[in-house]
């Protein structure tokens, strides 16, 4: 390992700690304002459907982002697998195999 | 998901996770190696820094040359959203001692942290040091594991795609997305539905003009604005 990689190793790891460790120690000393935990109340929901949308579009600088349709196909196995079994483990297996025969019979 | 929240249940209830951490782990193992990164840098990276999608970024500004101090501020707003998470996360850990909290503020991931969303659901609104701490530490290991495994492999799996496991990480925010749709009592599901497509636009029409990163970020914040206002409408 070069010093450089060093470097950025210990620079990235500070920023990427102080990011999750921070509002730990501030919520802990601190109380929140009322608007902030109203706030903080949707962060689950929104921020899951935000990841969940990186996975289902494609991304081309400076025009309008198109659908990733094979990963769109392959969801729709998984999310009836979540609506009948309310398993995450059977959302992931169910998602696995529709890609993996997707590809496999190249749709 | 039941309602314990011991470290054993921990364990269980992570472990549909692990896929995820599994297929995006040895990918990112697979692009580290092909992007000739050693093998204690490829170890620095998932165990030191820990940053999942940010390890990707800074692997090809690696590659690029780009300078130290543009890669690491890169990094910082990748992770921004770490700090929306963690002060959200957090509220359910403040009887717990500082070092408790900074333990687990230390390993707070995406995953982890939509996990214990759907286990508050289970638990009417709590959580546990033990419980947290069990699905953190198997994430942690887990995704170290299998960068390493993925860097060893590398020049072995001509085509790991074909698999379908790169679909995993996709399919787990489905599911856990899904589970807190129908599960958040305090928001309803009409509500969150409404948010979800505000998000999904919003995201859509931000990833025009914004990275993918940051138009994360700008969906996420205005969702949250708009769901403040709609929830005062009702």
């Amino acid at each position: 390992m070069s010093l450089t990689e060093l470097w950025i190793i210990l620079g990235c790891a500070v920023v990427t700690l102080l990011s999750r460790v921070l509002p730990f120690v501030f919520v802990k000393q601190l109380q929140m304002p009322e608007w902030l935990l109203s706030f903080l109340t949707f962060v689950p929901i929104t921020i899951m459907t935000a990841l969940t949308c990186q996975g289902l579009f494609i991304a081309h600088p400076g025009h309008l982002a198109t659908v990733n349709w094979e990963n769109l196909w392959a969801a729709i196995p998984a999310t009836l697998a979540g609506i009948l079994t309310k398993s995450l483990l059977a959302v992931v297996v169910v998602g696995i195999a529709a890609m993996a025969c997707l590809r496999y019979f190249s749709i | 998901m039941d309602a314990s929240l011991t470290f054993r249940s921990g364990i269980k209830d992570v472990l549909p996770t692990v896929f995820g951490y599994i297929g995006v782990g040895l990918a990112f193992g697979i692009v580290a190696h092909t992007s000739h990164l050693g093998l204690w840098m490829v170890a620095g990276l998932s165990f030191i820094v820990y940053a999942g999608s940010a390890q990707f970024i800074i692997t090809s500004m690696l590659l690029a040359q780009d300078p130290i101090t543009s890669i690491i501020l890169s990094t910082f707003l990748v992770n921004s959203r770490m700090i929306l998470m963690s002060t959200s996360l957090a509220q359910y850990f403040r009887h717990e001692s500082l070092t408790r909290n900074i333990l687990l503020g230390a390993l707070v991931t995406d995953e982890t942290f939509a996990l214990a969303m759907n286990k508050q659901n289970q638990t009417a609104g709590k959580l546990s040091f033990a419980w947290q701490s069990a699905a953190n530490l198997i994430a942690y290991l887990v995704w170290g594991v299998a960068t390493l495994v993925g860097a060893y492999l590398g020049g072995l799996i001509k085509n790991p795609e074909q698999f379908g496991f790169d679909f995993a990480l996709t399919a787990m925010f489905i599911g856990l997305v899904y589970l807190q749709l129908i599960s958040d009592r305090k928001l309803g599901v009409r509500l969150q539905l409404l948010v979800m497509a505000f998000v999904a636009l919003i995201y859509y029409f931000a990833l025009g003009v914004i990275s993918e990163n940051m138009a994360l970020l700008v969906a996420t914040a205005a969702g949250c604005l708009f769901g403040m206002e709609m929830k005062k409408c009702r």
